[in-house]
C-alpha cells in the first residue's frame, strides 16, 4: 500500500498518526511546498514577537518522519492528479503514483483587487513561515504598519508587531473587529483591549487607493504607512481536486470518512475541505488546526482500511491578543445568557433545542472545555444543572451517573 | 492503564489533594515554603464543591485525548499513557483549555497563564506515586486499575 | 455584652510561619473555630468554640496548628477546683442538667494499673508465641456441669447456644443514633473478618447490616427500640440491656434532631422524636421478671441463641449476677462505672457504679461460691484500655471483654468527650452527613482488625510468658496477677495477693 500526503501540516500529520494506527508498514509519501519539515502555522505569529524559537516551531519532533518511516519531498509542488492513472504529477512533470491519496493543502490568502497595491514595496501576508521572516526582515523599531483585516490574522499580526514598537492602524470593512467568532459585545470589549495597547482601528471602511507610502481610505480618511500586512481573508486551495473531477463547493466536499466526494481513493482534510457544523447545521469550512488534524486522522484510518468517521465537528477558537484569552465554539444563533463584570470578562452561552450550541468566553475561560462537551455530546440542557454551567463551568453540573462515568472509571474517551 | 480516581461517597471537600498537588510538583521540599514563596504553585487537580457532594476532578488521560490532538505546538503528548506537557513548547493559547471535557487543563496561574499544565500522574516529580492520593485523608481518592485502556 | 464567667477552655495557637492559609481547618471544623479573614489575609480563630477534638491537628498540610489547654488560672483551691467552678457558671447560666460524654475523666483508682502480672522464670518454661499454637478462642454460653447421658447410654453431646470468638475481644454496644452509620459499619465488618461480635445498642439493626447479622449481637434495651421478630432473628445472640456502667440506674434519651430518616426507620420511631429509653424496662422489677424476657427471647428465637443481660457494675453486683445466673441468661455482661457513653448526666456518670475491676472479682467469686459459675460467662466493659487490661479480666474471671472506647480511638475518636453535641468532627458520634463522610468504613474497618489483631498478638505474648498456651487456662488464674499499693481490702475483695507474697 501506498500513501501519498499533498502538505505537511496539522491534517497531514494527523493522516500520518491516523494510518500508523492500523498500518505500519505501507509507504508513506509527503509532498509539500514549503522547505520546512512541518511547523505548526499559528506559531508564526509566536516566533515574529520572540516567544518561540525556531527550533520550537516544530509541530512534531524532528524525529517524526523517520519514527513513522515517512519519505518526504519538500519544496515541490503538486500540479495535478491523475485519478484515472492513480498518480499525481509535480512541477518537474514527473509523476508519483498512489494506492491512496491524501489531499491537505490548506488554504492561501486571499488578496482583493485594490488600487495600486503594486506600488507598495513592503507589503505581506501573514500565513507561512516565510510570510513571517520576509514580515520580520522588514520591520523596524517604531514603523508605521497598515493591517487590512481585523480578523485573527491581522490581529495576531499586530500581537506580534507591538513588540517592535510598531505604529499600527488596523482598517476593515466590517464595523467590529473578530466578526467571525466575537458578537458585538465581545467584539466591542476586545477592540477596547487592543487600543488600549496603542492599536489604531479604523472600521467600517476598506482602502480605497494605495500609493507608495500612504492609503486613502473609502471614508476619506489617509493612513500613512512603512509597512502593509494584508489579511483580509483565505481561500482553500481546491484547485488540485477541482481539476481532477472531485467536488467542490466552497471547500473541497468529503463524505464523514474523508473520501472526496468524485474521486475514488482520494482523501481530503484540513483547511482545504468543508465539514459539517453540528451547531448550525451547515457544511462549513472550519480553518481550525485541531479540526485539520482530527479530520486528517480519520482519514488516515479510513486509508489504512479502518472504518472511522468524523463527527460532531464544530467552529471553536482559543486565542488571545496582547494577554486577553478568548475561547468561542459553536454557534451563537438561539437564546443567550450573557454576563460580564463591565472590564473584560465575559460570557455568553447559547441555547437551543434544549441544547448549549454556542458560547463566548472572555476574560476568564478556566474549564471551557467542559462547555464544548456539552456542545459536542449533545447533552439535553435538562438533564445537568444549567444554573451552575451558568455560574462556571463544572462537572458537578452533571448527574451523578453522568459524573460517575466520567470520573469514576467510564471509558475515558474525551470526544 | 492505572488512573486516579475520586469517590464522591468519600470526599470532604477539604481540598487537600490541591495543596499536596501544587507543592508535589512546585520542586520544594517544605510545603509552607513552597506556598510563602512568590507566587504560589498551582494545582493540577479542582475540588468542586456542591450542595453536599464533594469531588476531585483532574486528567483522565484519555486515550483518544482532544488535548493532545488538539495540541498547536505539540507540546501535549501521550507518553506511556499519560498526557504530558513539554511546558518550553507551550504557547498559552488554551487550545487545550477549550477542548478538554473534564476540564482539568490547569492555567499556570504561577507565570500569568503564559503556559498550561496539568495532571501528568506524578510520573514526573519527586512524589513517586500521585501526591494527591497518597495525602487524601479520606481514601475518596484512589490510584488504581478500573479496566480502562 | 453580658460578663463571660469563664474563660474558653482551649486556646488554638497557629504557627504563621507555616500556615498557608490553605483553609483545611476552616471546612473540616464543625465548631466553626476556625475562620479565614480577607480584610487581615489571616486565619483567625474563636477559641471558645474549640473542643479540642484535634481534627484541625491532624489535617493542617504544614502542621501550623496546635491546640493547647487555656492556661487562664482561675484562683482554685484543692477543693474549688477550676473544672468544678465552671460547672456551677454553667448552671447559674442554663439552670440545667449537665451532660457529658465518653468516660469519666474524675481521677477514680485505676486498678487495672495496680495489678501486675506473672511470667514464668526456669521452671514452667514460658512459651513463644511464634513458634508454638497458641490459642485465644472462646465459646460463650452455658458450659454444662454434669455429663447427661441418652437412654441409650450413649453421652448426650448437644449443648446449650455459645458464642465462638476468635479472639476473647467484642465490640460493645453503641448504638445507631447515638454514633453514625459508618461507625457501624466499621464495626459490623471488622466483626465478620475477625471472627468476633459487635453489638447493636439500642438504635436496632440498619437494613444494610442484617447481612452481618452472623456477627451481630442485638440489643433489646429498655425503650425497645427497632426490636421485632426479623431483629432477634437476624443477631447471632440478644442482649437485654438492664444498665450502662457510665450511666446506671437511669435511662437514655437521643434527641429529636438525631432523628433523621434512616436513624427513624431503623428505630422504628417517627423522625424528630425524642427517643427515650426509660430508666427501668417496665416490664422487669424482679428477678422473675427478667427470666419471662430472657424465656420470651429464647421461644422468640427457637432456643437458638443465647441471652446476654448487661448490667452496670454497682453495689451489690455479686448479688444480682447470681439472680441472673439463675434466671435463665446464658451470659451476663458487667458494665464498669468507668465506661464511655454519648451522652449522660455528669453527675451520674462521675458519681454512681463501682470499678469493674471490683465487680468482676466479686461476681466471679459469688458465682463460684454458689457452684453456678459454669452457668454463665462473665464479659466485662467499661474502661478495658489495653490488651494487659484484657490479660487482668480475664485472670480476675472474665470469659470474654466488650471494648467500646479503644475501638472508637481506633476509628479516628480524640476523646474531646463533645458526642452529646452532635458535631463529631471525626464522622463517628453524629447523624450530619456531611460529618457523617469523613468515615469511611473502608478505612475504618482496617483500623479496628489492625487494633484487635495488635493485642491479640499481645494478649499471647503475654500469656506465653506465663506458661499458658490457652486462653481458658488464664481464665481466673488469679494466681498469675499480684497488687501493688493496694490495701489489704483491695487485695481480698480482687482476690490476689500483694506483689511480694
Amino acid at each position: 500500500m501506498k500513501y501519498v500526503i499533498i502538505g505537511n501540516s496539522a491534517a497531514a500529520i494527523g493522516t500520518v498518526q491516523g494510518i500508523r494506527e492500523y498500518d505500519k508498514e505501507g509507504q508513506i509519501v509527503i509532498i509539500s511546498d514549503e522547505k520546512y519539515s512541518t511547523y505548526s502555522r499559528p506559531l508564526i505569529s509566536y516566533w515574529l514577537k520572540g516567544a518561540v524559537t525556531e527550533e520550537n516551531m516544530r509541530y512534531r519532533d524532528t524525529d517524526f518522519y523517520e519514527k513513522n518511516d515517512v519519505d518526504t519531498l519538500f519544496d515541490t509542488k503538486v500540479i495535478k492528479i491523475n485519478p484515472d492513472k492513480k498518480t499525481i504529477t509535480i512541477e518537474n512533470g514527473n509523476e508519483v503514483s498512489y494506492d491512496k491519496l491524501m489531499v491537505a493543502t490548506g488554504s492561501k490568502p486571499f488578496v482583493p483587487p485594490m488600487e495600486g497595491l503594486e506600488k507598495v514595496e513592503k507589503k505581506f501576508t501573514f500565513m507561512t513561515f516565510d510570510s513571517a521572516k520576509a514580515v520580520k526582515e522588514a520591520i523596524f523599531e517604531g514603523a508605521k504598519v497598515l493591517i487590512v483585516g481585523a480578523g485573527l490574522i491581522g490581529l495576531k499580526a499586530a500581537e506580534a508587531l507591538e513588540h517592535y514598537g510598531a505604529d499600527m492602524t488596523v482598517v476593515d470593512l466590517a464595523d467590529r473587529i473578530l466578526p467571525s467568532i466575537l458578537d458585538t459585545e465581545a467584539s466591542a470589549i476586545m477592540q477596547k483591549h487592543i487600543e488600549s495597547k496603542g492599536v489604531k482601528f479604523i472600521l467600517g471602511t476598506s482602502v480605497k487607493k494605495f500609493s507608495e507610502k500612504s492609503a486613502v481610505l473609502n471614508n476619506g480618511e489617509t493612513v500613512d504607512f512603512d509597512i502593509v500586512i494584508l489579511a483580509v481573508g483565505v481561500r482553500p486551495n481546491t484547485e488540485l481536486v477541482s481539476e481532477a473531477g472531485g467536488k467542490v463547493n466552497r471547500g473541497i466536499v468529503t463524505d464523514n470518512k474523508q473520501a472526496v466526494d468524485g474521486l475514488k481513493d482520494v482523501y481530503s482534510a484540513g483547511d482545504c475541505t468543508e465539514s459539517f457544523d453540528i451547531t448550525s447545521g451547515q457544511q462549513k469550512i472550519l480553518a481550525l488546526l485541531p479540526n485539520a488534524f482530527m479530520q486528517g486522522e480519520v482519514a488516515g484510518k479510513n486509508m489504512a482500511g479502518k472504518e472511522t468517521y468524523y463527527l460532531n465537528a464544530i467552529p471553536m477558537n482559543a486565542i488571545g491578543f496582547f494577554g486577553l484569552h478568548i475561547i468561542t465554539a459553536g454557534s451563537y444563533d438561539g437564546e443567550a445568557f450573557v454576563e460580564t463584570d463591565g472590564k473584560e470578562n465575559y460570557k455568553k452561552l447559547v441555547t437551543k433545542d434544549n441544547e448549549l450550541k454556542g458560547f463566548i468566553l472572555m476574560g476568564d475561560v478556566k474549564r471551557a472545555g467542559i462547555y464544548t462537551s456539552l456542545i459536542k455530546q449533545h447533552i439535553s440542557i435538562d438533564e445537568c444543572d444549567f444554573e451552575l454551567l451558568k455560574n462556571k463551568p463544572q462537572m458537578m453540573a452533571f448527574t451523578r451517573e453522568r459524573r460517575n462515568e466520567k470520573l469514576a472509571g467510564g471509558v475515558g474517551n474525551g470526544n | 492503564m492505572k488512573r486516579v480516581y475520586v469517590n464522591e461517597d468519600w470526599c470532604l471537600g477539604c481540598h487537600l489533594c490541591e495543596y499536596y498537588c501544587a507543592f508535589a510538583n512546585s520542586g520544594e521540599t517544605d510545603m509552607a515554603k513552597a506556598f510563602k514563596l512568590d507566587k504560589a504553585p498551582v494545582p493540577r487537580i479542582t475540588v468542586e464543591e456542591g450542595d453536599g457532594i464533594n469531588f476531585a476532578v483532574q486528567c483522565r488521560h484519555c486515550k483518544d485525548a482532544p488535548c493532545v490532538k488538539g495540541c498547536i505546538t505539540g507540546a501535549l503528548s501521550i507518553n506511556n499513557g499519560v498526557i504530558e506537557i513539554d511546558g518550553s513548547r507551550c504557547v498559552g493559547c488554551y487550545t487545550c483549555v477549550l477542548s478538554c471535557p473534564y476540564g482539568c487543563i490547569v492555567i499556570d496561574e504561577k507565570n500569568g497563564g503564559k503556559t498550561i499544565t496539568k495532571c501528568e500522574l506524578c510520573t514526573r516529580n519527586s512524589a513517586g506515586e500521585p501526591a494527591c492520593v497518597a495525602n487524601c485523608p479520606n481514601r475518596a481518592i484512589v490510584f488504581e486499575e478500573r479496566g480502562e485502556d | 455584652m453580658p460578663v463571660n464567667f469563664f474563660p474558653a477552655q482551649f486556646e488554638v495557637i497557629r504557627n504563621t510561619d507555616k500556615c498557608i492559609k490553605c483553609r483545611a481547618c476552616e471546612r473540616q471544623c464543625s465548631n466553626e473555630v476556625h475562620f479565614y479573614d480577607a480584610d487581615y489575609d489571616k486565619m483567625l480563630t474563636k477559641d471558645a468554640q474549640c473542643v479540642d477534638c484535634q481534627r484541625c491537628v491532624c489535617i493542617c498540610p504544614t502542621g501550623a496548628l496546635k491546640i493547647r489547654p487555656n492556661e487562664n488560672a482561675f484562683r482554685e483551691s484543692a477543693n474549688y477546683t477550676q473544672q468544678i467552678m465552671i460547672e456551677n457558671y454553667r448552671q447559674a447560666g442554663s439552670g440545667g442538667v449537665l451532660l457529658s460524654s465518653m468516660g469519666t475523666p474524675k481521677d477514680y483508682p485505676v486498678y487495672w494499673d495496680k495489678i501486675l502480672i506473672n511470667a514464668s522464670q526456669v521452671t514452667n518454661p514460658s512459651i513463644d508465641p511464634l513458634r508454638e499454637p497458641m490459642e485465644t478462642k472462646v465459646f460463650l454460653g452455658k458450659k454444662p456441669s454434669t455429663i447427661k447421658k441418652n437412654p441409650d447410654g450413649s453421652i448426650n453431646t448437644e449443648l446449650p447456644p455459645h458464642l465462638e470468638l476468635n479472639i476473647p475481644i467484642m465490640f460493645s454496644a453503641m448504638s445507631y443514633g447515638s454514633i453514625s452509620k459508618n461507625a457501624h459499619e466499621s464495626l459490623a465488618r471488622a466483626a465478620a473478618e475477625l471472627g468476633t461480635y459487635y453489638n447493636t445498642g439500642e438504635g436496632g439493626l440498619h437494613k444494610d447490616f442484617y447481612q452481618y447479622g452472623e456477627n451481630t449481637i442485638v440489643q433489646v434495651a429498655s425503650g425497645r427500640f427497632g426490636v421485632f421478630k426479623g431483629y432477634l432473628e437476624a443477631g447471632a445472640a440478644i442482649e437485654i440491656k438492664m444498665g450502662q456502667g457510665a450511666k446506671p440506674g437511669i435511662g437514655g434519651h437521643l434527641p429529636g434532631a438525631k432523628i433523621r430518616e434512616d436513624v427513624s426507620r431503623t428505630r422504628m420511631i417517627p423522625m424528630g422524636t425524642d427517643a427515650i429509653s426509660p430508666a427501668p424496662h417496665h416490664d422487669i422489677y424482679s428477678i422473675e421478671d427478667l427470666r419471662q424476657l430472657i424465656f420470651s427471647l429464647k421461644e422468640a428465637t427457637e432456643y437458638k441463641k443465647p441471652v446476654i443481660v448487661k448490667i452496670a457494675a454497682v453495689h451489690n453486683v455479686a448479688a444480682i449476677a447470681s439472680g441472673i445466673a439463675r434466671s435463665g441468661a446464658d451470659i451476663i455482661a458487667i458494665d464498669g462505672f468507668r465506661g464511655g457513653t454519648g451522652a449522660a448526666p455528669t453527675r451520674i456518670r462521675d458519681n454512681v457504679g463501682i470499678p469493674i475491676e471490683l465487680a468482676l472479682a466479686a461476681v466471679d467469686q459469688r458465682l463460684r461460691d454458689e457452684g453456678i459459675r459454669n452457668e454463665v460467662s462473665i464479659v466485662v466493659g467499661g474502661s478495658i484500655r489495653s490488651s494487659s487490661d484484657a490479660v487482668k479480666a480475664i485472670a480476675l474471671g472474665a470469659d470474654a471483654i466488650y471494648i467500646g472506647t479503644p475501638a472508637l480511638l481506633a476509628l479516628g475518636c480524640h476523646l474531646c468527650r463533645s458526642c452529646h453535641s452532635g458535631k463529631c468532627n471525626w464522622g463517628i458520634a453524629t447523624q450530619r452527613p456531611d460529618l457523617v463522610k469523613r468515615l469511611n468504613p473502608e478505612i475504618g474497618y482496617q483500623r479496628l482488625v489492625n487494633l484487635v489483631h495488635a493485642w491479640d498478638h499481645e494478649i499471647k505474648e503475654m500469656m506465653g510468658g506465663m506458661g499458658i498456651n490457652s486462653i481458658e487456662s488464664l481464665r481466673g488464674n488469679r494466681l498469675m496477677l499480684r497488687g501493688i499499693g493496694l490495701n489489704q481490702k483491695e487485695l481480698d475483695i480482687l482476690g490476689i495477693q500483694h506483689a511480694g507474697e
